[in-house]
């Protein structure tokens, strides 16, 4: 509960209409997309504009309130649920496009902004912001930053990070900052703009970014290769890039996982099989035809045991937006699903899916697994239900040894969906100590009061997973 | 307001009857959310998604909140259109969880003088009963005919009813005299060599108010190769009470229907109204736990089958069809869409009438606001959402707007009325469009 005093100053900063805290407005803010996780927050609030922002930060730096800025919920790792109380911070007065740059290539956004009508309104003027999360139908570009998502398209063009040219950034001390800006070139000191994408909201707020865009690419193509082996699959992802093709898109899905995606979009998805890869190239015309060709051939090298080609872009958007539900689909087969992100080098792949395989055997629990396979992303996904208390001990140490493998294959504990406060036990398998020492360095610097976000990104002991209740 | 006492019994209600599976069978990934139209228009309120109203109802499970005001005003506000069904990739059949939850608050909660009033008069003395209906109506058609309504608008009575509800006054259809709604006929023959013998769902206010759009609905049926049973039995559909948490007697109505159509030995059972017909469909839910009544519930709801789907099926857009030149757009009625499934075939045959140019307005598929009584008890939410529409149908530059469902009809008829347009825009069912379609297209040359 938050002092009278402390709501009465949040009321005159964002007015009335601004600030929530009835018990239904509270609890719908005490979770997001992520199983076993959900906590109350003490208010919700929605300022204006970047100085309400300022004005806000400065308020709960001073009483010490912990906030934590939301988009639309859909964070995988639970970053977005307030472990520990305070502020939820939500964003829907600030949803603009402020300019689409058409000589600098750059289009600047306010952090509300849902992911999906950016892409619509550059596309419109013919050109192209490739980060496209699974959820960007209605992830915000806030929520984009702050976790530096993926999606299908990573493999050719990376993440959103690599499309931030500059922030506006609110500091916990109400400080406004400006990192970056619309210049190709700018050594000026840290860059703090990489810093920030990705730190999940435990630095900062950041109210407005100017992203770089590209040149919409002429044509596109897409491929589905069918196998009867899982392994010989990742060995064909292995495979294309070995031979110096980078797709824009190599998704890899499990049969479990066809099932459940064909159940739902019902597009004619082979489910007789045990693995796909959904393969796309774009560019120029000559290239995407002379690619394609190529990798399905390397397809059929390696077993495959057919290779169709999308007739149409309506069958070609129809299996991309299939393979977007896959996590969401999967949990018709069993109350909870359960998904990590662990990522290897491209190499290991073939290596990652038999550990996967074989860990998921031990344990006896479970796993699906689909995701981006190009990227050494998957997404081992585990079906269970959080009434079976035994079993869902089990699943957590299948994951604990997946965490384990992925990062002796060197690879990382999550690709895209962020440390959260689900994966913060974890973080020193792949940091160690003084990584973490580090990385809390930094964080001591911006948020001493450590009022941003708090309880995520940094465990606060060796502790496990928990379920953090109302 | 839900007194403590109620509040109690309205959770230990949730705890008992509500389907845990289904709630936790939601996992919060939020595809739901830009298909809800009252999220969109309270600008992005979690309390307004289909995922925030499921993790609510969850929580009074869970005994983490109470069933308070603002608990049931989350649900109040849905428009039930259940948009958030078909996008879920999980698959979670919200309208049940919506249908369960209201029920058990509005059997346990006191409500107000006058929203008990509306809701006894429609839920009770009205819409199960379609003798009184029709007298109803039949009033309405006395008022309309008799100068009542020049004087009452002359004096300007109107204007101290709301203004949506003043509105709707004028909108209301030419409806017909108590005997031609005494008269209804029991048995049709196809008028052309029979492909399948149905059994038409006539509906309380479809047979009342909107009597002609079922004697279209017929006349299409007879010209598509159909012999057609109209049970006089039948009962009204009970999706008004079943949406409203009036779930005993939408039960009770449920089972009057299954007698009335069970031995008519028809392929099809036919209906024109999308809200209708959803309601129909879900019978084999709503008698679940009966277990007299399961089995005949389920047999009764694979019959049900919406007019454009069987009149496609029965090859009528291979017919010859035209109309004068005009744009014409579609809005889904979001029940058939999204419960019956049924879009595609409305507007294939929209696009094959001659002279019909179709154009698809943006978000045809978003409710319209109308939504049962959804217009009167939420008028300003109802009012926010038929203007974004309106702007939609603005853009198409249509001439005519069909819709597949007399509360859509309304609702669109409402809105042309709001932006002035009554003289430049028509709303009109897609039963009486066709036949308008099929009768151009074979009146003589030269006329």
């Amino acid at each position: 509960m938050l002092n009278d005093k402390v709501k009465h100053e949040l009321i005159t900063i964002v007015g009335a209409d601004n600030v929530q805290d009835s018990k239904a407005s509270l609890l719908v803010y005490s979770y997001d997309a992520t199983p076993q996780f959900q906590s109350m927050p003490d208010a919700v609030v929605a300022p204006r504009n970047t100085d309400e922002v300022a004005e806000v930060l400065k308020l709960c730096n001073e009483h010490h309130i912990p906030v934590v800025p939301r988009g639309s919920g859909t964070n995988l790792s639970a970053g977005t649920t307030p472990v520990e109380g305070g502020i939820v911070l939500l964003f829907k007065h600030m949803q603009d496009i402020i300019e689409i740059d058409e000589e600098n290539l750059t289009v600047t956004v306010q952090p509300g902004l849902i992911t999906l009508d950016l892409i619509n309104a550059v596309e419109a003027k013919g050109l192209f912001y490739p980060p496209d999360p699974s959820s960007m139908k209605i992830s915000t570009m806030g929520g984009n930053l702050n976790e530096n998502s993926g999606g299908l398209r990573g493999l050719k063009y990376g993440v959103t990070r690599d499309y931030v040219m500059g922030l506006e950034v609110v500091l916990p001390n109400g400080d406004i900052i400006h990192t970056g800006g619309k210049l190709a070139k700018d050594v000026a000191g840290y860059d703090l703009t990489r810093l920030f994408v990705g730190s999940e909201g435990t630095l900062g707020v950041i109210t407005e970014a100017t992203l770089k865009l590209v040149p919409m690419p002429e044509t596109k193509k897409t491929i589905l290769a069918l196998y009867e082996d899982i392994e010989a699959a990742a060995e064909a992802v292995s495979s294309i890039i070995a031979h110096r093709i980078i797709p824009t898109t190599l998704e890899f899905l499990d049969q479990p996982t066809l099932k459940v995606v064909e159940e739902y979009a019902q597009i004619g998805l082979p489910t007789d099989i045990e693995a796909v890869l959904l393969i796309e190239q774009d560019g120029p015309q000559e290239v995407v035809d002379r690619d394609i060709e190529k990798i399905a051939a390397l397809c059929r090298d390696n077993q495959a045991i057919r290779v169709d080609v999308a007739k149409s872009e309506l069958e070609a958007d129809a299996l991309r937006t299939a393979r977007r539900t896959a996590l969401s689909a999967l949990a018709r087969l069993k109350p909870t699903t359960i998904l990590e992100d662990a990522t290897v080098p491209r190499s290991k792949i073939a290596e990652m899916v038999r550990a996967i395989n074989d860990i998921a055997r031990e344990y006896k629990v479970d796993i699906c697994t689909f995701g981006h396979a190009g990227d050494g992303n998957l997404h081992p996904t585990c079906l269970t239900d959080v009434r079976n208390k035994e079993e869902i001990h089990r699943v957590e140490q299948a994951f604990e040894a997946i965490f384990h493998q992925a990062v002796e294959l060197g690879g990382t504990i999550t690709g895209e969906h962020g440390v959260g406060a689900m994966k913060s036990p974890y973080l020193h398998l792949k940091l160690g100590d003084e990584g973490i020492a580090a990385m809390k360095g930094i964080k001591q610097a911006f948020d001493p009061n450590n009022i941003m976000n708090p309880g995520k990104m940094f465990a606060k002991s060796e502790r496990k997973r928990v379920v953090v209740h109302a | 307001m839900i007194t403590e006492q109620e509040r109690q019994r309205i959770q230990t209600e949730f705890q008992e009857k509500m389907d845990y599976d289904e709630l936790l069978n939601c996992m919060r990934c939020g595809f739901c959310l830009p298909s809800c139209p009252t999220y969109i228009e309270s600008g992005y309120d979690e309390a307004h998604s289909p995922r925030g109203r499921i993790a609510l109802m969850k929580a009074v499970v869970d005994g983490d909140i109470e069933p308070d005001d603002d608990v049931k005003r989350s649900l109040d506000m849905c428009l039930g259109c259940r948009a958030c069904e078909p996008v879920c990739p999980s698959g979670v059949n919200y309208g049940h969880l919506l249908e369960q939850a209201r029920d058990i608050i509005y059997q346990n909660h006191e409500l107000s003088a006058t929203t008990k009033a509306i809701r006894n008069i429609a839920f009770k003395g009205l819409f199960p009963n379609q003798g009184r209906m029709r007298t109803m109506t039949g009033l309405l058609g006395f008022y309309q005919r008799s100068g009542l309504q020049k004087a009452a608008r002359r004096t300007g009575i109107m204007k101290f009813l709301p203004d949506n509800l003043t509105a709707m006054e004028k909108v209301l259809p030419e409806v017909p005299s108590l005997k031609q709604l005494k008269n209804r006929p029991d048995h049709l023959p196809s008028l052309v060599p029979q492909k399948k013998k149905v059994a038409f769902f006539s509906g309380c206010l479809m047979d009342s108010m909107f009597m002609s759009t079922n004697d279209a609905t017929m006349k299409l049926l007879q010209y598509a190769g159909c012999e057609i049973v109209i049970p006089d039995s039948q009962a009204c559909c009970g999706a008004l009470h079943g949406h409203s948490g009036e779930m005993k007697q939408a039960k009770d109505l449920a089972k009057r229907n299954i007698i009335a159509f069970e031995d008519t030995g028809a392929d099809y059972i036919i209906t024109n109204a999308g809200g209708c017909g959803a309601f129909l469909h879900d019978y084999g839910h709503l008698l679940k736990d009966e277990p007299d009544w399961a089995e005949r519930g389920k047999d009764f709801a694979e019959k049900i089958k919406d007019i454009s789907s069987v009149l496609i099926e029965l090859g009528f857009d291979e017919l010859p069809l035209q109309l004068p030149d005009q744009i014409v757009t579609y809005q889904d009625s979001c029940h058939l869409k999204n419960v019956q499934k049924t879009f595609l075939e409305p507007r294939q045959l929209l696009q094959v009438i001659d002279g019909v140019q179709y154009v698809e307005m943006k978000d045809a598929d978003r409710c319209c606001g109308s939504a049962g009584i959804y217009n009167i008890v939420e008028s300003e939410m109802s009012m926010q959402i038929l203007d974004y529409k309106m702007k939609q149908v603005e853009t198409t530059h249509a001439k005519t707007i069909v819709t597949a469902n007399p509360g859509c009809l309304l609702q669109m008829k409402l809105g042309i009325e709001r932006e002035g347009l009554s003289d430049t825009i028509r709303a009109v069912h897609i039963v009486d469009f066709l036949l308008e379609a099929y009768e151009y297209a074979r009146q003589p040359v030269g006329v």
